[in-house]
């Protein structure tokens, strides 16, 4: 559980986070959404240790984070896996040199050993046959399966996902959340999404902080934002027309 | 001001860079990856140019030479001289600055763009170390490409001037180990490693800090070219003004 307390951060002079405060739950997929600028990234970054808060606190499993030394901290991190929006794969590296960099880096397994962890997380993630090939020769989704395969080899505590569906097909960005929300509960994971897609709201969202101008303005469940009257929240969620016209059907009684 | 803060900005890089260290075995395998991406890569194109450079060196002094009262070993004397006092040593990195140095501006600045470098700083890996630190020893090998410079800017004065009918075999290379001060080779290695540095460290600080998108990686190349090449003159001036003068 990872549980933010009073978050404050602000950059040359203008407040991003003003107070945050919200429970990241073990086994559930927490969702964070809320507009571009409405100071998500900030907060996942803050949570990350990349941006120190100003006021507030974090606790990874009721330990505050920057009360830690630098290397508690670092052990922590240890236990933190991370996918960035764009993968973040390291180019000059092949698919399982990728998923083997953080056991390389932190364990002192034969290579062996590397290598059959390497392909049981590949399998998991319906990657095998592609340890050979280097991120350019794979396509979008797949770079994403490898980044989350990655994230997930040193069998993390906390998994923290920038926007996993951003550039993919709606298919592949449901496989990518299914897979997401399937490794959460499986490992027993906190697992802490940045999304802008309603699909991932609709099929994942277990428990989603809705973030405006830098303030949490609603929490719940995908079973209650879309029922939810807050105006705040149905201007955000209800900006397509596709989810627009969901909505007028649901109060047309359809 | 900003050429203040970005100098101090530097000097916490390096002592960054020398922070906490990557494994060990990871290390040595990035060591010997960037030597044969910076050193070996380069020989090459430093090779090619040393040999024809130092053609031209012998037939332009060879050319000048109209008083007949003057020695043809002259030729030799003044090309030994010229390639291992400045040529070499700071001609060959101005080249290097513009090869190598570039090649790490991009390198590091498109791992920055691409967030690379947060998915390092998210595992706890001290990104500057496992980034530059590989840079920085496998550069302690550049002498030996200035030394390989050397001998084949001196081949290729041979070469020109033996072949193209200037002057004797004999007398060239008589001309050659004419007044020969073995100090000037000790002064053109400290230079060379001084600059060993400069072109690990400056290209790296401008892909390491660059903001942006895939348009500023090019801007910071450039940046990171002519900061490199300036800091290179300044310093072979002053090297040389306390060493030689």
């Amino acid at each position: 559980m990872i549980e933010v307390k009073n978050i404050h951060k602000s950059f040359d002079g203008e407040e991003i986070l003003k107070g945050i405060d919200f429970v990241f739950e073990t086994g559930k997929t927490n969702l964070i959404i809320g507009e571009s600028g409405s100071g998500k990234s900030v907060l996942l970054k803050c949570m990350l240790g990349l941006f120190k808060p100003e006021k507030g606190t974090i606790e990874y499993d009721g330990s505050a984070y920057y009360s830690f030394t630098d290397v508690e901290q670092r052990e922590l991190r240890k236990e933190v896996g991370m996918l960035f929006q764009g993968g973040a794969l390291f180019d000059s590296m092949t698919v399982e040199e990728n998923v083997m960099f953080p056991l390389r880096m932190f364990t002192t397994h034969r290579r062996r050993e590397l290598k059959s962890r390497v392909a049981e997380v590949l399998k998991r993630v319906n990657l095998e046959g592609s340890e050979n090939k280097y991120p350019a020769e794979i396509s979008g989704g797949m770079q994403k399966r490898v980044a989350i395969a990655r994230a997930i080899v040193n069998k993390p505590k906390y998994l923290f996902c920038d926007e996993p569906n951003s550039g993919l097909d709606p298919k592949t960005a449901t496989i990518i959340d299914n897979l997401i929300q399937e490794l959460t509960r499986e490992n027993n994971i906190t697992t802490v999404i940045i999304t802008h897609d309603m699909n991932s709201v609709l099929e994942i969202g277990e428990n989603i902080a809705f973030l405006k101008d830098g303030v949490l303005a609603w929490q719940g469940d995908k079973s209650k934002i879309f029922k939810t009257d807050d105006e705040t929240v149905t201007d955000f969620v209800y900006s397509s027309d596709l989810f627009k016209k969901v909505r007028n059907a649901q109060l047309k009684g359809h | 001001m900003s050429y203040v803060y970005s100098i101090g900005e530097y000097f916490l890089m390096i002592k960054g860079v020398f922070g906490r260290m990557t494994k060990r075995a990871v290390l040595k395998e990035l060591i010997f990856k960037e030597i044969n991406e910076l050193i070996i890569g380069s020989l090459g194109i430093v090779s090619f140019i040393s040999f024809f450079i130092g053609g031209v060196v012998a037939i332009q002094t060879a050319l000048n030479l109209n008083n007949p009262l003057i020695p043809k070993a002259l030729i030799a004397f003044a090309a030994r001289q010229s390639i291992i006092l400045e040529f070499a040593p700071t001609f060959i990195s101005i080249i290097m600055a513009g090869k190598v140095g570039s090649f790490i501006t991009s390198s590091i600045g498109s791992m920055r763009v691409t967030e690379q470098i947060d998915a390092l700083e998210v595992m706890g890996i001290n990104s500057l170390n496992y980034l530059i630190f590989p840079k920085i020893i496998a550069m302690l090998t550049y002498p030996f490409v200035i030394a390989i410079s050397m001998f084949l800017g001196i081949v290729g004065a041979y070469a020109a001037a033996v072949l193209g009918g200037f002057v004797g075999s004999d007398i060239f290379l008589s001309g050659l180990q004419d007044n020969f001060d073995g100090f000037h080779l000790v002064y053109a290695f400290i230079k060379t490693f001084i600059f060993a540095m400069i072109l690990a460290t400056i290209p790296a600080y401008h892909g390491y800090y660059m903001k942006g998108g895939a348009l500023e990686v090019g801007h910071a190349s450039t940046t990171s070219f002519v900061w490199t090449s300036v800091v290179i003159i300044i310093t072979n001036y002053v090297v040389t003004q306390l060493l030689l003068s």
